[in-house]
């Protein structure tokens, strides 16, 4: 192993995925040099996504061919801390992306715009319900930034992205079949929705039918051939069903490797080093300047890569991590409600609901797609949460992304038999006739749900791994009950055989070992206030000015949204005022303490 | 950082308080003062060197720029492409200006010996004094010397010989004088003049997509010399060269004036998709060509009339499309169709276009030769990104996955389907293109291994 200082650059990124390659992308405008460092390997469509090969579901979905790999790296989980933290052996409940495109590469499209409520829900509850409605230990908080000043750069990545979708008001006008409970927009969709699945068409009637109000989901798969604001070239989707886990071979998903690095990569002043892991980020003897980073290549060398301008855009736990093992910010302390660093660490409340039509009626599951019909009627705050005594909300819907055969052998309807030929006409019925609604909700943030550096276990790096502290608290669950046991009308509609609602079970602990969703959200957030918060509203380190933490990492608590829109509008938000003020500026704070 | 960056880069912006500045970004290398004047002259002969698209055989993908060492395979031996960048050992450092203009213009060394006619030379007589001046000017100050030596060509003797190429060059080579004279003839418009220069002259279109004869001569130099000229040439690298004439079905007879133009300036259009050598003639040179000058080569190609005046225009027909969507009893060849070419292609035969290319009515499939269409199913083959349209798109080669009789199964059914109208291909013709794919005929292919295509000097080589 050796030691090795590079040249230094303007700016240091780590990170390929969305949050990166737009941070770099604008960087790179701004005239800067920019050096992109990726822990992981070189990917591409051409080579990742080459057809047919590229579908293939025991390499995708089963050896996780594009995450990474806990052996190298992972994380400790505990329910509660009075428990030991152990190491996430086996990829699970969340799949975090490695190499070139990050989960921007194996992720599915869904593509929202958060709410307004959402972004400001610590206040807007307050207006609505009152102090008193916050349970006792829930560290409920605001963005810092409004619907408003983020709706240009929403509008910004949905066109780089092609973003397919209907909307409901342009400017105030109501324009389309969309989502009523939609914010405003200044432009419509760059492209026209996703066509219904079957399944999803048959959700949309009977959602009506209930009372309902469906609309198509927005999803990051062109509908049409589509050339972005970058000139990238998109094929349109053809519903194959290979979005998830797999790098799309029509290049109709939105990835920073189809979107964004092809434009990229003809910047003379941008540099992607891959197989880079970044170890920590240096600061200087004040601690309150990083002077650049370090990371291990793949020969194991520590390279030393000076910059100005840091910016941490790893996936959310990741950034985090870095942040407790560089020394930027406290640490947070939950037993004394202090420091920010690891604070208001959130994941997303997911089930899934079956529903078992009669055998006239063939779901098609092999069909898939990012897109799909959802209603948001007990999404963030379109209902009335008065009676409910609950924060929070979910989006249901019908968001076929295609059942691959092993998830199909392995997927029988609930109560099924589990062996012998009962087992196999289970599993042939439960694929041919059967579909899932999801219920994807928000989750809260709470005092005693957070990240630190765990205390025993080491990463292959020989650095402390990062723990997390995570169980589900009594106000998402019933929060997730309510909204579920809504789907009884809309399954009545349906005319359905039979439906399995699931729900989260009062008790049960959170539990790693089912797939639930790689949104973990939080951890270093950003708000108004640098006792609650790691970041400005600009995503700026409160206490070392020029690092930059981009990414799901700053959210306050979990939306029932998926969380990539967001990302990358703030990606978009925080570069606009790196290029417009900090960088005409003295490289200090862009908000006062 | 290549001394042939494009564009100086603007670092204003890092010049702000406490940042520190980076030290890796070079100025242009220019040996002289760099007065305006003769930055114009290099810049020019930049634009010549474009035009004559130098680069496609002067640089390796990955290698210092002009630095030679691409191999020709020729059924004569392995032909290696020189280096011309001004080192004086290894490059043309030492050449004087007339040296130089014979070479290019002659196809004779500095030492006087004779070059191969891969050069160019025939064509490349047309060019002008000024443009030549222009280019010599940039070889010598706008160009990184590197000092790699020339790798030997591996053609045994007698044929190493070279005295046989001046009769060569006796015969089949026009003199400059005839060669401007033939260029300076009369046009209906100085538009036509102008592309007739750059196709004929610097562009040399002809020595791909012209026949050649017994001695590997060019069967026509210009348009005037009838009918063979740009009418599709034999198969280079295994990808055969369509007819760049008005034939409605082979040739570029349905392609308008903007399609041509959209083809040339980013290797993609809604009926195709460059591929094989000429995705590199797009790479290196025509994308960096003016509007003006890409219109004029338009015009000037869209004026040469069908050299096989028997064809009628490529028409639609459905009964292909109904025959893959009836999900009844399908040939073996619309079978592989479905199950390999449909997703981006589509049942319609239609494509995608520009990120996936029809093959309904496309001159390419349509060929006479079924080279180009097998040895892409084979290999595939990789649209690389340009300036214009930055995204690169990759088809993948059904090598290891399809036999011979597969191959030549979904060709026949390709060459048949949606009113195409060209002949079966049997699965000898698809062992025998099989067999010529040697690794080292697919410097196209998809890149393979991390990062291989990933360099400095061609940013833009890496496929996405």
């Amino acid at each position: 192993m050796a030691e090795k200082t590079l040249p230094p650059v303007d700016v240091v990124v780590v990170g390929s995925g969305w949050a990166g390659s737009i941070m770099a992308k604008e960087l790179c405008e701004a005239g800067l040099s920019v050096v992109m460092l990726e822990r992981g390997a070189r990917r591409s469509t051409a080579r990742d996504g080459a057809y047919p090969a590229s579908i293939d579901e025991l390499e995708g979905a089963v050896r996780y061919k594009l995450f990474q790999n806990p052996a190298q790296t992972t994380v400790t989980v505990r329910n509660r801390t009075d428990q030991e933290a152990v190491p996430y052996r086996r990829l699970a409940a969340f799949l975090p992306g490695a190499g070139v495109g990050g989960a921007g590469l194996h992720w599915t499209g869904v593509h929202f715009r958060a709410t307004p409520q959402d972004l400001r829900l610590r206040s807007h509850v307050v207006e609505r319900y009152g102090s008193k409605f916050i349970p006792e230990g829930m560290a409920l908080q605001d963005y810092g930034v409004t619907y408003e000043e983020l709706e240009p750069f929403f509008d910004r990545a949905e066109k780089v992205f092609g973003t397919s979708g209907l909307a409901y008001t342009v400017n105030g006008e109501v324009t389309g079949k969309g989502n009523v409970f939609a914010p405003d927009r200044s432009d419509d969709f760059p492209l026209p929705p996703l066509r219904d699945v079957y399944t999803a068409h048959l959700f949309r009637h009977a959602a009506t039918e209930a009372g309902y109000h469906p609309y198509a989901m927005p999803a990051a798969n062109a509908s049409q051939p589509y050339t972005n604001t970058y000139g990238a070239q998109m094929g349109p989707c053809n519903f194959c069903g290979y979005c998830s886990d797999y790098a799309c071979y029509m290049s109709a998903k939105a990835s920073p490797n189809v979107n964004i690095m092809p434009a990229l990569r003809r910047h003379e002043n941008f540099t992607l080093r891959s197989n880079a892991h970044v170890l920590k980020v240096l600061l200087d003897s004040t601690g309150k300047k990083a002077t650049g980073v370090v990371y291990q290549d793949a020969e194991g060398n520590h390279i030393t890569q000076p910059a100005g301008l840091v910016i941490l855009a790893a996936f959310q736990f990741h950034n985090v991590h870095l942040m407790l093992l560089s020394g930027i910010g406290k640490a947070y302390d939950p037993a004394s409600n202090t420091g920010t660093v690891g604070r208001n660490f959130t994941y997303q409340n997911i089930t899934n609901s079956t529903v078992l039509m009669p055998p006239t009626r063939s779901t098609d599951q092999f069909i898939g797609s990012a897109g799909g019909v959802a209603i948001d009627d007990f999404n963030s705050d379109n209902f009335d949460h008065g009676p409910h005594g609950f924060i929070g909300g979910s989006p249901l819907w019908v968001n076929q992304a295609g059942v691959k055969p092993i998830a199909g052998a392995k997927g029988s309807f609930p109560g099924a038999p589990r062996w012998g030929s009962a087992w196999k006409k289970a599993a042939i019925d439960t694929y041919r006739h059967s579909f899932t609604i999801n219920a994807q909700g928000s989750n809260m943030a709470y005092r005693d749900v957070y990240l630190d550096l765990d205390p025993t276990w080491r990463t292959s790096y020989g650095q402390p791994m990062l723990r997390m502290t995570f169980d589900w608290k009594d106000n998402d669950i019933r929060m997730n009950r309510f909204v579920v046991s809504q789907l009884e009308g809309v399954v009545k509609a349906l005319g359905a055989q039979d439906a399995h609602y699931g729900m989260r079970e009062p008790g049960k602990p959170f539990d790693v070992r089912d797939y639930q969703t790689t949104h973990l959200c939080g951890g270093a957030i950003m708000g108004e206030d640098p006792k609650t918060s790691a970041l400005n509203r600009y995503l700026q380190s409160w206490d070392v000015p020029n690092v930059f933490v981009v990414g799901a990492n700053a959210f306050p608590q979990g939306m029932g949204y998926n969380p990539t829109g967001l990302v990358a509008a703030l990606a978009y938000w925080s570069a606009h005022h790196i290029r417009t003020q900090w960088l005409k500026g003295n490289g200090g704070p862009l908000v006062a303490q | 950082m290549s001394s042939t960056a494009r564009k100086p880069l603007s670092v204003s912006a890092s010049l702000f308080c406490g940042l520190t500045l980076m030290a890796s970004i070079s100025a242009p290398a220019l040996a002289t003062e760099t007065d305006n004047a003769a930055q114009d002259l290099i810049t020019k002969g930049r634009y010549v060197a474009e035009a004559a698209d130098c680069a496609a055989c002067h640089t390796m993908p990955g290698s210092a720029p002009f630095a030679g060492g691409y191999a020709f395979q020729l059924p004569i031996g392995t032909l290696y492409s020189s280096n011309i960048t001004p080192d004086k050992t290894n490059g043309i450092g030492n050449w004087t200006e007339a040296q130089f203009v014979r070479a290019i213009r002659e196809g004779v060394r500095a030492d006087g010996a004779s070059l191969y006619p891969a050069m160019p030379f025939p064509s490349y007589a047309r060019m002008t004094d000024e443009d030549l001046h222009a280019l010599y000017v940039y070889f010598m100050q706008g160009v990184q010397p590197v000092a790699d030596p020339v790798r030997a060509n591996t053609i045994p003797w007698p044929l190493s010989m070279r005295f046989p190429l001046t009769f060569w060059r006796w015969v089949f080579a026009p003199s400059p004088e005839a060669a401007r004279a033939s260029a300076a003839r009369t046009f209906a418009s100085p538009e036509l003049a102008r592309g007739a220069y750059l196709v004929e002259g610097p562009g040399h279109c002809g020595a791909c997509h012209t026949k050649r004869g017994i001695a590997m001569q060019e069967t026509a130099l210009t348009a005037q010399d009838g009918p063979h000229y740009l009418a599709g040439g034999a198969a280079v690298d295994g990808w055969t060269p369509p007819s760049l004439r008005g034939e409605p079905r082979t040739g570029l007879g349905a392609w308008s004036v903007a399609d041509l133009t959209a083809f040339l300036r980013t290797g993609r259009n809604t009926r195709g998709s460059a591929f094989g050598n000429m995705d590199t003639a797009v790479h290196h040179g025509t994308q960096y060509l003016t509007e003006d000058d890409l219109t004029a080569i338009a015009r000037y190609l869209k004026s040469l009339p069908a050299a096989d005046a028997t064809q009628h225009p490529w028409q639609p027909d459905p009964a292909a499309t109904r025959a893959l969507r009836s999900g009844g009893k399908l040939t073996p060849g619309q079978r592989l169709y479905l199950d390999n070419c449909a997703a981006c292609h589509r049942s319609t035969g239609a494509g995608y276009a520009p990120a996936f290319p029809p093959l309904a009515g496309n001159p390419v499939v349509m060929n006479r030769a079924p080279d180009s269409i097998i040895h892409i199913i084979l290999t595939g083959a990789t649209l690389h990104g340009t300036s214009a349209a930055p995204s690169s798109f990759t088809m993948p080669g059904f090598d290891k996955r399809l036999t011979d009789a597969q191959v030549a199964a979904v060709v026949t059914f390709i060459r048949h389907a949606w009113g195409n109208d060209a002949a079966a291909v049997s699965d000898v013709d698809v062992a025998h293109t099989r067999k010529q794919l040697i690794p080292a005929t697919m410097q196209s292919a998809p890149p393979t291994s991390e990062g291989a295509a990933h360099s400095a000097s061609h940013p833009a080589m890496d496929a996405n």
